[in-house]
């Protein structure tokens, strides 16, 4: 049965300025639409371009629960392409990464494909009449932002500059870290299979009215254990990340937080639980020799907490890790976390960026057990009747509603009705 | 000699399926660590993501949440259950009273009506402090490491 697909009213009604509906967390349908819509319409975290750095690398992922291709083509140009052979449906590719060379061949037909995704060849091609499946394999829209690259399913819509706008200024400074500029994705993917719904998951990045309660058990005990070592103990850098999740209300007030159109915002406007890290040897030298001492100042003094890139990309530029939901099901998602290397900083950056990963981001993680069991609890909780509406209100302002960038104090839940605003903008 | 190395990898699996955590964290010498990597084969922990790579401290601060009331994804409580192969002896230096141990095992870990289950390698790096085996590093190679994976909350 249909109840969204082909009601706009119906499907508009699940979101209203203080509260959405719960079946925009737990239909299936609702899902579906989201994959469809809001997934193809916008730009989707793909993949970074030193995933692929010569002609003929690839990288794959879902986009929208779609298979994709990211390769890098002869002339040097990044491409998104559909993973489907155009004759039977077959995924072209099924590593994970690798180099194609310069084609792409099925393995079922051999249908041979250039990596522009322009078709090559078909054995005994005379005997299948010319159709439009010759095109190819499907290209997607595509655009490398300071190597990061998106994609947007459908053929038509929104541009790139236009959908991002200022929110651009995070992947900026995490770009800017590097005293070279460049980022380079290293050390592995931690893949954490999350039980729930890819929101529960994207708005908590900005929900700072949880970390001093949901992580109490973690955070909270390792304040409690640090405080009880002697004073001159040097303090680990593993205190110094995790303790600062168990920070009270009014820091995570005072942090701030930006929202933008289109459902990007980031909190840590003013500062952050990243402000506080001790300098590493080598670090800031290099990075004032290459900006001059002014502006190596200002890129290292923007220490922002989590920015959300809507939908799909969640970054870290203080501590140089990103965090991609890969939407599997109503109630399954998969989180993948990457780290890059600053090309130019000294090793110990990016020790330090590989031990928050696994603090933080891996499936082992305390921090990560306490949200996960916080958001699967929502996930089976709203099964409740009686209530069926989720609330964000609070800190709501009408005024708000006009958008544009708006910064707010870090404990509102803006950044939250910002995202569905944009959810209703593209699931229209 | 290498029959107490075999005896303490045992025992060490046996403190974990009886939750007797104070006890298993008194196994590991000051310097030790806990290491399951992300990758098969992964030579570091330093320029490379690990599931987890604790050192005594951080060993602490899971034994301590796991006690405290307010460790919400611990309502229901995990249990977990080691089924070893026959320890092997890799590596023995008796006159320094060093041993490198590789145990195959199946590592099941529930919670509720959730289970999860992994075939793994363990590799116990054992050295003799004041005259008694302590790990220096237990290193666990989960078969399928570099997949999609909920929460393990206790220890493989």
């Amino acid at each position: 049965m249909s109840r969204y697909r082909d009601d706009a009213r119906a499907l508009s009604a699940l979101i209203e300025p203080e509260r959405v509906h719960r079946d925009v967390y737990c239909d299936a349908e609702v899902f579906r639409l989201e994959m469809e819509r809001l997934w193809a319409r916008t730009w989707i975290y793909v993949g970074h371009a030193s995933q692929v750095p010569n002609p003929g690398d690839y990288f794959t992922a879902d986009i929208g629960a779609q298979p994709v291709i990211m390769v890098r083509h002869t002339d040097d140009s990044i491409r998104v392409l559909l993973n489907r052979c155009a004759h039977k449906g077959t995924k072209v590719v099924g590593d994970l990464s690798g180099n194609a060379g310069k084609t792409f061949r099925c393995p079922y037909h051999a249908w041979t494909y250039r990596t522009d995704g322009t078709l090559l060849h078909i054995p005994l091609a005379e005997g299948y009449a010319p159709t439009a499946q010759h095109q190819g394999l499907t290209r997607v829209s595509s655009e490398t932002y300071r190597g990061f690259v998106f994609a947007r399913l459908a053929p038509e819509g929104i541009a790139f500059k236009e959908y991002f706008g200022g929110s651009l200024s995070s992947i900026d400074n995490l770009a800017d870290r590097s005293p070279e500029g460049e980022l380079e994705i290293a050390g592995g993917c931690l893949r954490y299979l999350h039980n729930c719904n890819w929101k529960m998951f994207v708005e908590n990045l900005n929900d700072t009215m949880h970390p001093m309660i949901a992580h109490a058990s973690s955070a909270g005990t390792a304040r409690k254990l640090w405080e009880g070592k002697p004073p001159s103990t040097p303090k680990p850098m593993s205190i110094e990340q995790i303790a600062p999740f168990a920070s009270d209300y009014k820091f995570f007030d005072d942090m701030g937080v930006r929202v933008y159109d289109h459902g990007h915002s980031f909190s840590g406007v003013n500062f952050s639980i990243h402000s506080s890290y001790s300098s590493l040897v080598g670090y800031e030298e290099a990075m004032t020799k290459a900006y001059g001492a002014e502006r190596a100042k200002k890129i290292l003094g923007t220490v922002r907490h989590n920015t959300v890139y809507y939908p799909s990309l969640t970054i870290k530029g203080a501590i140089q890790s990103i965090r991609v939901a890969r939407p599997l099901a109503a109630d399954r998602t998969v989180i993948e976390s990457w780290t890059f290397r600053l090309k130019g900083a000294p090793e110990s950056v990016l020790e330090r960026t590989v031990a928050y990963n696994r603090l933080i981001n891996s499936p082992m993680s305390v921090v990560g057990h306490d949200d996960l069991h916080c958001y699967r609890q929502i996930q089976e909780g709203l099964a409740a009747g009686g209530n069926e509406w989720v609330s964000l209100q609070r800190n709501f302002s009408a005024a708000e509603e006009r958008g544009g960038e708006v910064t707010a104090n870090g404990t509102s839940e803006i950044s939250m009705r910002n995202q569905f605003r944009a959810w209703k903008e593209f699931m229209a | 000699m290498s029959d107490e190395a075999i005896r303490f990898v045992l025992r060490e699996a046996r403190l974990l399926d009886e939750k007797r955590f104070d006890e298993w964290y008194e196994l590991f010498a000051d310097d030790a660590h806990y290491w399951v990597p992300l990758t098969p084969g992964q030579p570091d922990a330093s320029q490379h993501n690990s599931l987890a790579y604790e050192d005594k401290l951080l060993l602490q601060l899971r034994i301590e949440r796991l006690k405290r009331p307010n460790a919400f994804s611990q309502k229901p409580a995990s249990r977990c259950h080691h089924l070893l192969q026959a320890p092997e002896i890799e590596k023995a230096d008796e006159a320094k009273g060093e041993y490198l141990v590789r145990t195959q095992m199946i590592y099941t870990e529930t919670r509720g009506d959730e289970s999860q289950r992994y075939a793994a390698t363990a590799w116990h790096s054992l050295v003799k402090v004041n005259g008694k085996l302590k790990i220096r590093l237990k290193r666990v190679d989960i078969l399928n490491s570099d997949a999609a994976l909920p929460s393990i909350q206790l220890f493989l």
